[in-house]
């Protein structure tokens, strides 16, 4: 049977899709070597579980969709995505495997779990799904891991609850584990921590919440999940909204795991950043 | 659009009991439906520049660009004038703005200093404040 075997979670900022190539350069830059140095042990830990997929929990930024159809939740179900650009000059990338097979048995399974997904059998992936890729395996080598892209909608409210992205991690994690070919999967959430882009409070971030956000998240999930968008948005700021995808992904673990590494930095571009490595007990 | 413009004392500290109250968040603009409606042409024109030959087209004739996506003079005026907040007020959806921005090699710090009406380098130090 197919197992998840742990959670990731990092911030998907787009001036570090334009960073990630120049990693070496930048260890020793002021800017960015704390951020940087935060990611080796993620690798590490990736390379002694070899996964075969990585499900990775995203928002599309208006690539993929505009607000023309809008789908709460979408679930990729092809064989290859392509990067492409987003109109701001972030390098694009090579396209990513899917595992079909995987993904129509995970869209079949959330619909009868009464999760009405869009399924999407071409979907461009943007600095969301990129980033985290990049900075997870870099250099473009995956190590032959297969993709699937959930996307969820924080772009037009209403945006899906805390408690409904949670609960949609959870079925996805049911989904997974009653696949019966024998895979290592990895789950990634991506984007936040605490942001502001637009407004006049653009450029807030809440370090206290954020804080309290990486402690929580990890054994006492469903604390965070009795929030509303509106309260998330207060706290963590128009784009923090994006945490609801960190607890998607904690809703596919398992009710106990173990934290193998976190690391907070404030700031990277107008955002502060958060990365988390989850296990699930075997 | 919920605009919010009511003050708030203080800010909700961060704490384990979150209420579920809907008081407006100053400086804070929820894209919902009604937004989405009133800024579709506008942010329909912002999806386009993912498209280089599209960018190309605007930077020629940043008006007849405006025209052809049917937007109103209200955010015709706004994109002719970088004013972001502008853009919002007119519906705007800053991830779609964002793409605007990125014609004039305007990051998101740029931005957010231009919407607060501080300098870009005020901007960074009141970001890197926030961490202290």
């Amino acid at each position: 049977m197919a197992r998840v075997v742990g959670g990731l979670t990092t911030s998907h900022i787009p001036a570090i899709g334009n960073a990630v190539p120049k990693e070496q350069q930048l260890l020793n830059d002021p800017y960015w070597k704390e951020f940087f140095a935060a990611y080796p042990p993620a690798r590490a830990w990736l390379q002694k579980v070899k996964p075969d997929v990585a499900v990775v929990i995203y928002n599309d930024h208006g690539l993929n969709f505009f607000l023309d159809k809008m789908p709460t939740f979408a679930v990729g179900a092809a064989f290859q995505y392509q990067n492409a650009d987003e109109g701001w000059g972030i390098p694009t990338i090579p396209s990513f495997q899917g595992d079909p097979e995987l993904s129509w048995h995970i869209i079949n399974s959330l619909v009868g779990d009464e999760f009405d997904v869009t399924s999407c059998q071409e979907m461009l992936v943007d600095h969301g799904f990129t980033v985290p890729m990049s900075l997870f395996w870099p250099n473009h080598s995956y190590g032959g891991v297969k993709t699937i892209p959930v996307c969820i909608n924080t772009v037009q409210h209403p945006l899906p609850s805390p408690m409904r992205c949670f609960k949609l991690g959870q079925a996805i994690g049911r989904a997974i584990e009653s696949y019966p070919k024998d895979l290592k999967v990895v789950v990634i959430g991506t984007g936040g921590l605490s942001h502001q882009l637009d407004g006049e409070r653009a450029g807030f971030i809440n370090k206290k919440f954020d804080q309290l956000c990486l402690d929580k998240i990890v054994n006492e999930p469903e604390i965070l999940t009795r929030m509303s968008i509106h309260e998330l948005v207060r706290q963590a700021g128009a784009q923090g909204a994006e945490f609801i995808l960190w607890l998607a992904m904690r809703g596919v673990l398992h009710n106990r795991v173990t934290k193998i590494h976190s690391s907070y930095h404030i700031a990277i571009s107008n955002t502060a950043t958060g990365l988390l490595v989850l296990e699930n007990a075997a | 659009m919920t605009v919010a413009t009511t003050t708030e004392k203080t800010p909700t500290p961060a704490s384990v009991e979150f209420g579920h109250h809907d008081l407006p968040i100053p400086g804070t603009y929820m894209f919902d439906g009604e937004a989405a409606m009133k800024g579709y042409n506008l942010n329909k024109m912002c999806f386009s520049f993912n498209n280089a030959e599209n960018r190309a087209e605007f930077l020629k004739d940043e008006d007849a660009y405006c025209r052809k996506y049917g937007l109103t003079d209200e955010q015709r005026k706004a994109i002719l004038e970088r004013n972001v907040l502008a853009m919002i007020h007119n519906g705007g959806c800053i991830y779609y703005l964002a793409k605007f921005a990125g014609i004039f090699g305007l990051t998101v710090q740029d931005v957010g200093a231009q919407q607060r009406g501080i300098s870009v380098d005020e901007f960074k130090k009141m970001l890197k404040a926030q961490g202290e």
